[in-house]
């Protein structure tokens, strides 16, 4: 077992490095020339030649990489090109915003989709089953900017009861928080919830085809038994997968609905430093995203090979 | 005249659609037709500014309004019909002949080739795809070929995996066993014994995936990252009119954001009719 | 006297997926006493585990019962609330699956498994029932119990898994066991050890059984009576000695017809002139294989020997049967020659003294066209997606380049060759018998006008009366064209009908070999003589003398050792020297008209030793 948990943390650990690569390459090689960038248009270019000079830019690219990641590790971000304000200053209160909404959307979603899955499985083709997978079939396909306008027309311009706008989230004092944010968080939560639903109720029947399954029915055993004993622990694999998929897949979408609700987080500033080609910015937003990406899905691996005993007892 | 000629052969079953099924096909049908006919029957250009107020209401002039910026928002669908529905579609077909080829010539050739696909695979999907497409457009700024490029490859890692973990159920077979025995070639053993039976399972994937192109378009040009202005496909139609949510006209934002939903619903009805597992496979104590 | 398990006037309907109900068991009855063994026996799709699952009040998915009563000790089961049959199950009743290994839970360690229906049915709790497990697992003799019970199924063996089934089911001391072919997907010498457990279960604790099989000789080892079952119908009942003697049935007749002989040496077909003055046709020297997995990183990951050195020659025109229990590596050594899986290098194969490639690959189109290779399962070898004539029709446009009228003339004529009517031609495998697809796989297989067919297990996947058949048609075959086979098989009884010539494989070596006469009888390899012991006979009585053979006692007591140099099978060896055969490899020993054995004893010790035996 702790070959296979080693060997899936040192995959993720060469990802973690292929990310770096690919973010420097994307942001620092390919666009031009930075310190034009910085400058501007209008520089001369003997100004132009000693930034370069400065910023080590006619070192080859694998030296400045070198220089560039071991800056990174040291803590020393750069700082924004728009304003000149160091970059760990600008994100730090965003990621804490991030990852407070994230976890609000996760504390909902997650119990309510996995109960609702397994209620789906345990009586298929059933009344609420028929209900849920119609219904969930249109939440899938559903892009997430597009439930956030209904609801933003719903409950906030009609109905006027949570602000559609949050300029300051005020985490400080949590129930005013969660009611600030409560558009965003549902949002967030309509769309993981219907996949997660779908793909629980999909591992849990898998497993219930099962010969063992025939068997402990043989032997006697309750329904709910049958379910909790003998089905989720071998549908636990899968179904930590795809809550790993769709937790990561938050990642994208707290990105989309930051930017409606004009929410502070990382995503949203990842956003607007795209537009305005930020590019300090864009490199630390983008590796963070990533690293929690990463390490989510080895937590998920990690997860599912102690949860299957051929894994956790594998030679 | 040979000896066979004239005798009965039989036909292929075919599962019937359902309703649902019906429905999605109908709706993608209208989505395919849209994308062809529609800027051709568009009364305005795209970026044709027909009246001096913004967010008209529907009338005779302008059937279903203007938007912010006084546009006749029934052309600038029928117009985004077009790039909506074309990129998503050139970007799917291009993700499932990279990936296909990929995961079926890995499963067939197995070894180092095999596992360095598998790796190529799984490095790509470790990465957030929105971020990817972020870094890329950051780098390259946004374009047709960037974008069909960027959602072709994010698209290949998945369709890979899922073709190669297909093809190798497949190609451990006996008739495949036999063809190779028999000496057939790679491309034959490959198209004539694997791929009739890879049609279904690639088919529901080929439904899933562009449904993906269709979402992931449509945010990043929402986002203001993907059709750039005076083009406009469906979701930057939603972007650009968000300031109908302040001023009451809905319709301008709907009707874009609606578009998309049912293009996508009608991808996804169809794609859960071809994955439903016919029959019943689980005791009726357990179901009752 | 009443019954203890009355079955009456069953009828069960079935559905295959989105069809309609259609009645696939017609007013069965079926009575069981007290501590009595019933069989039911007939070829697959007959109805026999539907009807034994009613005495569960089980119908499977798909099915439901129509009409029909169950009387277990006078209550009707069929009746009975959920509430009421999940009482009955695993308390009164209990189930032994086909398969341990898929119905056994991989998530859930054995003893708790066992302990399951303790708790249950509130027969034991706590330490109580953990001592009980231990006593159950002891009972069916699994060895160190206590350890045996903490491990999860996939670190048990394939016949331990079965035993701890069996231990499951007695939990709680049930009056009535179902054995739903139990010993069916198991090696012989492992279903000996299986058939000893039940066979000791039922007359140390009196339990009463439906045991429900395809084969009559392992019936008759264990079953008091013996109910013949038919599509659906019950056609014959009686005492199993008058069902062996005396069968009153034609169809009964017919399988007990299709039951071949046990092996010996005077069963034996054998025809010595195969190998005289002749070349072999194909020669095979120096092979060894293995499934070692070349990672990306240059890293070989656990390397498994499958082959050993293996040298073997096929003579033109001879049948030569490869046996082995499963994992000897007999269907590696057909994929070799076929070239589906490469040798390691040293290997040297040649088809009439022509080297071949490793890879089917880069062999010439003549020489893939002389070696063809059918395999076992009927659904797998087919396309399902190409109709019949474009399966046969595909070798004739490859080797010959036919096509048109040329083409199709001979696809008509290979069809009615393998005994079916040219209408097959334009239908899908799906719409094929499991019998009438491998006649395809046959034909297909002789459209290539092959010398060599490699014939992998083509008839262990077909019912008994089916498989008789299609094994007369390929020995018409082979006599109408002149065809060498290699007839890869573990079914010691069918090969001693067709083989000339028997190479007995272990743990990836040819452990003994010759004409099929010579290595049937004493002297031979120990492995060979444990094997054809290991066959049942169809008689009552076999079961108890075999138990209680030396052979049989060594050949349970280890699993197969796939690596080390000196003798593979010593460690099941009744014959094994210590000191010797764990040290130094095997001798080949030559016992008269090329009969080579592997092992340290010489010809005058083994015949001393085996014909005691």
């Amino acid at each position: 077992m702790f070959k296979l948990i080693v060997r899936r943390l040192f995959l993720g650990l060469l990802t973690l490095l292929a990310i770096t690569v690919l973010v420097f390459l994307g942001t620092e090689i390919l666009p031009g020339d930075v310190a034009q960038a910085i400058l501007g248009q209008a520089a001369t270019p003997e100004t132009v030649a000693a930034l370069r000079e400065k910023l080590g830019l006619n070192a080859p690219p694998w030296e400045r990489y070198f220089t560039w990641l071991a800056n990174i590790l040291a803590g020393d971000l750069g700082n924004s090109l728009a304003n000149g304000i160091p970059v760990d200053r600008i994100i730090g209160q965003r990621i804490v915003n991030t990852i407070n909404l994230a976890l609000y959307a996760t504390v909902i979603a997650l119990p309510l989709s996995l109960l609702l899955g397994l209620l789906s499985a345990a009586w298929p083709e059933g009344t609420f089953d028929r209900m849920t997978s119609s219904t969930t079939v249109f939440f899938i396909s559903i892009p997430d900017f597009v439930i956030a306008i209904v609801l933003i027309i719903i409950f906030a311009r009609e109905l006027g009861w949570f602000p559609s706008v949050v300029h300051r989230p005020r985490w400080g004092d949590v129930p005013v928080a969660l009611g600030q944010t409560f558009l965003p968080m549902l949002t967030l939560v309509l769309t993981i919830l219907a996949h997660i639903i779908r793909m629980t109720r999909a591992a849990v029947l898998d497993v219930l085809k099962q010969p063992y399954i025939e068997m402990a029915l043989l032997k006697g055993a309750p329904k709910s038994r049958i379910i909790i004993r003998h089905a989720i622990p071998n549908a636990l694999g899968p179904i930590v997968n795809v809550v790993a998929l769709n937790l990561a897949y938050l990642v994208s979408g707290v990105v989309i609905v930051e930017v409606i609700f004009t929410y502070p987080g990382l995503g949203r500033l990842m956003v607007d430093s795209v537009i305005f080609r930020d590019l300090p910015l864009i490199q630390v937003a983008a590796l963070v995203f990533c690293g929690f990406y990463v390490a989510l899905n080895i937590s998920a691996d990690v997860t599912a090979i102690m949860a299957n005993p051929r894994l956790r007892f594998a030679k | 005249m040979n000896r066979l000629a004239g005798r009965t052969r039989s036909k292929r079953v075919r599962p019937r659609p359902d309703g649902w099924a019906w429905a999605g096909i109908v709706i993608v049908a209208a989505g395919l037709l849209l994308a062809v006919g529609g800027p051709l029957v568009a009364p305005h250009e795209v970026g044709a500014i027909i009246s001096d107020s913004n967010f008209e209401a529907p009338g005779i002039s302008t059937l279903l309004g203007t938007d912010t910026l006084g546009r006749d928002i029934l052309s600038r669908l029928l117009h985004g019909a077009r790039l909506t529905v074309g990129v998503a579609l050139a970007a799917t077909v291009l993700g499932f002949l990279i990936g296909m080829a990929a995961g079926f010539s890995a499963a067939e050739i197995k070894g180092r080739y095999d596992d360095f696909m598998l790796w190529l695979a799984d490095m790509m999907l470790s990465f957030p795809p929105l971020l990817l497409a972020l870094i890329v457009i950051a780098s390259l700024s946004s374009s047709l070929p960037v974008l069909i490029c960027t959602i072709a490859v994010l698209h290949a890692s998945r369709v890979a995996r899922v073709s190669r973990a297909v093809a190798m159920n497949i190609a451990a077979l006996e008739f495949v066993e036999v063809a190779r025995a028999r000496g057939e070639s790679l491309v034959s053993i490959l198209v004539r014994e694997i791929w009739p039976s890879t049609i279904r399972p690639l088919a529901v994937e080929f439904g899933l995936r562009l449904t993906y192109s269709i979402l992931f378009l449509s945010s990043l040009s929402f986002l203001g990252l993907g059709i750039q202005p005076p083009d406009a496909d469906w979701g930057s139609m939603v972007r650009e009119n968000l300031n109908a949510l302040q001023t009451g006209a809905y319709i301008a934002v709907l009707l874009p954001a609606f578009a998309i939903a049912i293009l996508t619903v009608g991808v996804n009805l169809i794609v859960d009719w071809l994955g439903a597992v016919s029959g019943r496979s689980i005791s009726e104590e357990l179901t009752g | 006297m009443t019954a203890f398990l009355r079955i009456e006037d069953l009828v069960v309907e079935g559905r295959p997926p989105s069809g309609i109900w259609v009645e696939t068991v017609h007013r069965c009855s079926v009575e069981v006493q007290p501590g009595e063994v019933v069989a039911l026996i007939g070829e697959s799709g007959a109805g026999k585990t539907t009807v034994a699952l009613a005495a569960l009040g089980y119908a499977r998915p798909g099915t439901r019962f129509r009409n029909g009563r169950v009387f277990l000790e006078g209550r009707d089961v069929l009746a009975m609330s959920i509430a009421e049959k999940r009482d009955l199950r695993g308390r009164d009743v209990a189930y032994v699956a086909q398969s341990a290994q898929a119905s056994l839970n991989p998530s859930i360690p054995v003893g708790e498994q066992i302990a399951e229906s303790l708790h249950l049915h509130q027969v034991a709790e706590g330490a109580d029932a953990t001592r009980r497990t231990i006593e159950l697992l002891d009972l069916l003799d699994i060895p160190h119990p206590e350890m045996i019970a903490r491990r999860y199924p996939h670190q048990t063996s394939g016949g331990q898994q079965q035993r701890i089934m069996m231990a499951m089911a007695l939990a709680c001391r049930p009056r009535l066991l179902v054995l739903d072919e139990p010993t069916t997907a198991l090696d012989v010498t492992t279903q000996i050890e299986v058939l000893k457990a039940i066979k000791s279960v039922n007359r140390d604790l009196g339990t009463a059984s439906i045991y429900v099989s395809h084969d009559l000789a392992v019936v008759a080892q264990v079953a008091d009576r013996i109910l013949v079952m038919n599509q659906g119908h019950v056609v014959e009942e009686g005492e199993t000695s008058r069902i062996l003697d005396d069968a009153r049935e034609d169809y009964t007749r017919t399988l007990l017809g299709a039951v071949k002989p046990r092996p010996s040496p005077e069963r034996t077909v054998v025809d010595r002139t195969v190998t005289s003055g002749v070349k072999p046709v194909i020669s095979v020297m120096h092979a060894s294989a293995s499934y070692a997995r070349q990672t990306l990183f240059g890293t070989i990951e656990r390397e498994q020997y499958v082959l050993h050195d293996i040298a073997l020659d096929v003579w033109p025109r001879e049948v030569l049967a490869v046996v082995g229990e499963s994992g000897s590596g007999k269907s590696t050594l057909a994929r070799v020659m076929a070239g589906l899986h490469p040798p390691l290098p040293g290997a040297r194969i040649t088809l009439d003294d022509e080297l071949l490639a490793g890879r089917a690959r880069r062999r010439t189109r003549d020489q893939l066209r002389r070696i063809q290779i059918i395999f076992q399962s009927p659904d797998q070898s087919l396309n399902p997606e190409r109709r019949v004539d474009d399966a046969i029709g595909r070798p004739l446009e490859l080797y010959f380049g036919m096509s048109g009228s040329e083409k199709y003339d001979r696809i008509a004529d290979l069809l009615e060759m393998v005994g079916l009517d040219p209408d097959y031609a334009g239908r899908f495998p799906a719409e094929l018998s499991g019998g009438e697809r491998q006649r395809v796989s046959i034909a297909r297989a002789f459209a290539a006008e092959p010398d060599v067919i490699l014939c992998d297990e083509v008839l262990s996947a077909l019912d008994t009366v089916v498989a008789a058949r299609v094994l007369e048609l390929m020995k018409e075959l082979r006599e109408s064209h002149q065809v060498a086979y290699v007839f890869i098989s573990h079914d010691l009884s069918t090969v001693a009908s067709i083989a000339d010539r028997v190479a007995v494989m272990y743990a990836g070596r040819i452990v003994d070999a010759g004409y099929t006469n010579d290595v049937f009888a004493p002297p031979h390899h120990p492995y060979t003589q444990l094997l054809i012991n290991s066959v049942p006979a169809l008689r009552q009585g076999w079961l108890e003398e075999v138990i209680n053979s030396r052979e049989a006692e060594a050949g349970m007591r280890s699993n197969v050792m796939l690596h080390d140099r000196p003798c593979p099978f010593r460690m099941r060896c009744p014959l094994v020297i210590s000191g010797t055969c764990d040290r130094e490899p095997a001798p080949a020993r030559e016992m008269g008209h090329g009969h080579i054995v592997m092992c340290q004893h010489d010809e005058s010790a083994l015949r001393a030793a085996q014909n005691g035996a």
